[in-house]
């Protein structure tokens, strides 16, 4: 079966549906599946739930979704970089799922994994407890957390190859990973599809058995804060 | 008088530990960074997956794929690993992770937090908060004393939405350094450059202890 496919559009072709829940990797702008977001704009697909730790900003990323109004629901941890998704919000034209980061990154992981719930202490005694139940190990209180599986995911790596052995690089790995494992279906797109054998086996990230579709895409990389210091002068 | 930002940075400095493992939070605790005694061998966690946190990257230097929880540019050190999100909770879960810088809206004399929300106003999200609050070993909050109209954030009671609960085990303020036991309270244990014992507890609704001299 052949994985690789020419471009985002006929990589996500028969694959999308109204009321879908989609995983979209990356944190901030980093390491985000810049053009499968675009070409899942370009469905028209609605309804969407997406699960992804941050919402994009105004012009970029998930924020494409956003304008067009597709999606009906966010399930995230940090989304104060979009104005446009608090106004929807506070508008009540979207709803909103706050999960703490490292309970959104092990639900994905537990997804994939097929773990259907865990317990864990992160949200104890706050409103994320909130009908959720309760269990004492060791004398301390946890919370129950279901694992998620989403019906597509959209990944970004570095670099993959025609089986969807993928590497990340740096930061940008953040959720890809768990995502990927995590989906029905899951489409990567990396900056390079590098021939058969020349990963090292012993370095790959995300193994392709979790990868159904990939593409080769140029990648505009924006970043959100370019913070730097100056060279002391010799 | 009272501390600056600078200086409540310098202070929250002095509790790394050498060998600690950190994370600091967004805002004054990044400022940490930038007092850690040169003597003291410190490993800083980003929790978006690296350990070993580099200085601002040279404007040659920036790259996109290497950034800090802020979403800053960053760079890499020679210690430095990189990990996914979940192995990155797993360890700030886990009690691995020796301390950490957060700051706060709000912070109970039990030692509870909230910063993540104002119902109806601010809508932003807890990030990682509420996972580093619960997993690592001591939590340090740095924050001002009171808001811009002299409110108490020191409180009996936090108002706002709790990031978690007597989670805190040192608030340092523009005002001095408290200490949080849990079960026994917030006590005073050092006042900043000229400000006195009557100009805390004018502007702290928290009930607190005094171990300092005045």
């Amino acid at each position: 079966m052949k994985k690789i496919f020419p471009d985002a559009k006929a990589a996500l072709d028969g694959l999308v549906f109204d009321g879908m829940m989609v995983m979209s990797g990356g944190f901030g702008l980093c390491g985000i599946a810049e053009n499968l977001i675009i070409a899942l704009r370009d469905t028209g697909v609605t309804d969407l739930t997406v699960v992804s730790n941050n919402a994009g900003i105004d012009d970029f990323g998930l924020g494409y979704l956003l304008q067009t109004r597709q999606i009906k629901k966010m399930i995230s941890s940090y989304v104060g970089e979009n104005k446009e998704f608090e106004r929807q919000y506070l508008a009540g034209e979207l709803e909103l799922e706050f999960n703490p980061q490292g309970t959104l990154a092990e639900r994905c992981r537990a997804g994939g994994a097929g773990i259907p719930g865990f317990y864990t202490k992160t949200g104890v005694g706050t409103i994320i407890a909130d009908g959720k139940e309760q269990k004492d190990f060791g004398g301390e209180t946890y919370i129950l957390e279901t694992g998620l599986v989403s019906d597509l995911s959209i990944v970004k790596a570095w670099k993959g190859d025609e089986q969807g052995n993928l590497v990340f690089r740096k930061t940008a790995r953040n959720f890809n990973p768990m995502m990927a494992a995590a989906g029905k279906v899951t489409v990567a797109e990396v900056e390079e599809i590098v021939p058969l054998g020349s990963l090292n086996p012993d370095c790959i990230h995300t193994p392709g058995i979790y990868v159904q579709r990939i593409i080769q895409a140029e990648h505009e990389k924006r970043i959100e804060q370019r913070t730097v210091r100056e060279r002391e002068s010799a | 008088m009272a501390w600056d930002r600078n200086q409540m940075a310098a202070r929250a400095a002095r509790e790394l530990k050498d060998g600690f493992y950190v994370n600091l939070g967004i805002g004054i605790p990044t400022l940490v960074a930038n007092h850690i005694d040169e003597g003291i061998d410190v490993t800083l966690q980003s929790e978006n997956g690296m350990l070993g946190m580099g200085p601002f990257p040279y404007d040659d230097e920036v790259d996109a794929d290497l950034i800090n929880a802020g979403k800053q540019t960053i760079t890499e050190l020679r210690r430095t690993s990189y990990f996914s999100s979940a192995e990155s909770f797993a360890m700030i879960r886990g009690g691995h992770i020796d301390l950490s810088v957060l700051g706060a809206m709000e912070v109970s004399e039990k030692g509870d937090l909230a910063n993540w929300m104002i119902p109806g106003k601010m809508v932003k999200g807890m990030g990682g908060a509420m996972d580093l609050v619960a997993g690592v070993k001591r939590v340090v909050v740095v924050m001002d004393h009171a808001s811009k109209s002299g409110a108490p954030k020191l409180l009996h009671e936090c108002s706002l939405p709790l990031t978690g609960r007597a989670v805190v085990d040192m608030v340092i303020t523009n005002l001095g350094v408290f200490e949080i036991e849990t079960g026994k309270g917030m006590k005073l244990v050092e006042l900043a450059s000229g400000v006195c014992i009557d100009d805390v507890k004018e502007l702290t609704q928290a009930d607190f202890d005094v171990a300092v001299s005045s």
